[in-house]
């Protein structure tokens, strides 16, 4: 097990006052792959990574991380794991530079691979300023540099561009992707169904502080099916073009007004788009637009939870 | 063993940086009691008349003592600070040694403390002030304060990480500044009403300025005052040994558990 799993928990619990931020949460990362944990603000996220590094102890459940007992050894899990918090945990009142060196200190690694690592993060020409005049991009950054520093086996990273511009959050992304090219087994927390479709290998949806599903995303989408859309020409239409999309695809269709259209989800793979545009053609329906899609991780997570994630992260 | 020693050295040198980066605060905080020394020396000392005894060379090794007792306000406030940053997330998933943390910011206060005595030891000698106990006696001398000094950064530093907000630890450590006035530090408490004076002398700066009276040769110890001040040297070591014994486990456990 533990030769395939970089991260295998069982049970995890944890329970801060009255609130159970864990309900015995399982997790099984393979070495080498992207795990996403994707959930809402409050579903465990930060809670399961803060025990999974150790920071935290758990109130029940077990957990191997980098082939370690994270209860009896986590000395040794410390030693291969890298972590990026949610919050920059770098000393802003130290220099980008005098962060990495403090950290390569601590980790008995030579202190030269600072200023590579400076470089690999484009962050060489702001090594000697204080690490809190950085713009957000840079500092998150900074900690990944410093996740770094030693190669982890396994390395976690929480929310890791909450809060970031585009352009940072895909700087992120390519440092991850080098990262996994170079064998590292990641686990990601995140909010954006983006970054898990991007960057995962697998995907754990997590909701009151256990895992409800997981698969790849591909498997993830393929649970609900695909997403059949019509967008037709005239408003009043749009009752004759859902109530075609009631008899083909089984689920109540959702109608936009303002966009003329109406959606729904399909299990039935034997759903093409010439059939549907043939039945909406048939029941009269003037049809602009029509198409059969996989679905967004934000219509998996809906139809999953019965909740949209916005509303649960708001 | 070596580990600590290493890790610790790291975290020392880390907050040593951080003073040259900022130096505001450990200036100001060396400043003081200079500012101090002149204000009680000058404005109070004027009006004060000691039987047989200068004020102001009285007064150095009391403020000497009272700015060793700084400790704790220093090693509460960064502690407090540190316990907010997301740098201490990062330290505690690093495999370091666990008490490398506190001992690190121990550290490199002992050192800034010992920098810091040097401005307020050449006023104190412009005042008049003089070591009249040897070479062997100004040795001891030194050493008692840096080990106060040291042990009451340790117990700063367990109160720091006890406290719930910078603030909080700010408030808390502006009241530190009563411990010297409760002491024999700038007044003799021979002259205290009877339940304070018994207070002020076994108040651990008491000792220690006793201590450092003794030693430095600009005052020997009254004998009919309690015992850790009767005997200060035994005094001030026992009440250094004992805040050290007490807050170094319970802070690093403390570091551990939070």
């Amino acid at each position: 097990m533990t030769t395939t799993y970089a991260v295998l928990s069982e049970g995890l619990e944890k329970r801060f006052g009255d609130v159970r931020a864990l309900r015995g949460l399982d997790l099984a990362v393979a070495r080498g792959t992207v795990c996403a944990v994707l959930g809402p603000n409050g579903a465990g996220k930060t809670t399961a990574v803060r025990i999974l590094t150790t920071l935290i102890r758990p109130d029940a459940g077990s957990a191997m991380v980098a082939g370690h007992d994270l209860r009896r050894d986590p000395a040794a899990v410390r030693r291969r794991i890298g972590v990026v918090g949610q919050y920059a945990s770098v000393d802003g009142d130290l220099t980008g530079a005098e962060n990495l060196r403090l950290f390569a200190r601590l980790l008995r690694a030579p202190r030269t691979g600072a200023a590579e690592l400076l470089e690999r993060f484009g962050l060489t020409d702001a090594a000697d300023r204080p690490a809190r005049t950085y713009s957000g991009g840079m500092r998150r950054r900074l900690d990944l540099a410093a996740g770094l520093i030693t190669r982890p086996e396994v390395l976690f990273l929480d929310e890791p561009t909450t809060g970031l511009d585009p352009h940072s959050r895909n700087e992120i992304w390519d440092a991850v992707r080098q990262l996994t090219e170079e064998g590292t087994t990641v686990l990601l927390t995140t909010q954006y169904l983006e970054e898990a479709d991007r960057l995962a290998d697998d995907v754990v949806l997590i909701d009151g502080g256990r895992a409800t599903h997981n698969g790849t995303p591909a498997e993830l989408k393929a649970l609900i099916g695909n997403y059949a859309e019509v967008v037709v020409l005239d408003r009043a239409a749009l009752p004759a073009a859902a109530a075609v999309l009631d008899q083909l695809t089984g689920s109540e269709p959702v109608l936009d007004a303002e966009r003329r259209s109406a959606g729904a989800v399909t299990t039935d793979a034997t759903l093409t788009l010439p059939r549907l545009v043939r039945e909406l053609d048939a029941a009269g329906v003037a049809v602009l637009d029509a198409g059969l899609r996989p679905p967004t991780l934000d219509e998996v997570f809906l139809r999953l939870t019965g909740r949209p994630v916005k509303e649960l992260a708001a | 063993m070596s580990a600590i020693i290493l890790d610790s050295t790291a975290v020392l040198g880390r907050h040593l940086l951080r003073m040259r980066h900022a130096p505001a605060i450990p200036v100001m905080t060396q400043t003081m009691p200079i500012v101090f020394l002149l204000f009680f020396g000058y404005v109070f000392g004027s009006a004060m008349a000691m039987p047989g005894a200068d004020y102001r060379a009285f007064l150095v090794p009391g403020m000497l003592v009272a700015t060793a007792a700084n400790g704790i306000m220093t090693g509460m406030f960064t502690a407090a600070q540190d316990s907010h940053r997301g740098v201490m997330d990062r330290f505690r998933s690093l495999p370091m040694s666990r008490g490398a943390v506190p001992l690190g910011q121990a550290a490199a206060d002992l050192v800034a403390a010992a920098a810091g005595l040097v401005p307020l030891l050449l006023v104190g000698l412009a005042m008049g002030w003089r070591i009249e106990g040897g070479a062997l006696g100004a040795l001891g001398g030194f050493g008692i304060l840096l080990l106060f000094r040291f042990a009451a950064t340790w117990a700063g530093i367990l109160l720091g990480l006890a406290s719930r907000s910078e603030e909080a630890a700010g408030q808390l450590g502006g009241a530190t500044f009563m411990l010297p006035l409760l002491s024999n530090a700038y007044l003799p408490t021979d002259g205290l009403p009877g339940a304070l004076r018994t207070v002020a002398e076994w108040n651990p700066v008491s000792a220690v300025t006793a201590a450092v009276r003794d030693l430095f040769g600009n005052a020997t110890p009254a004998t009919d005052a309690a015992w850790p001040v009767a005997h200060p040297v035994a005094g001030a070591v026992c009440w250094s040994l004992v805040l050290l014994a007490v807050c170094v486990p319970l802070a690093v456990r403390r570091y551990t558990r939070s």
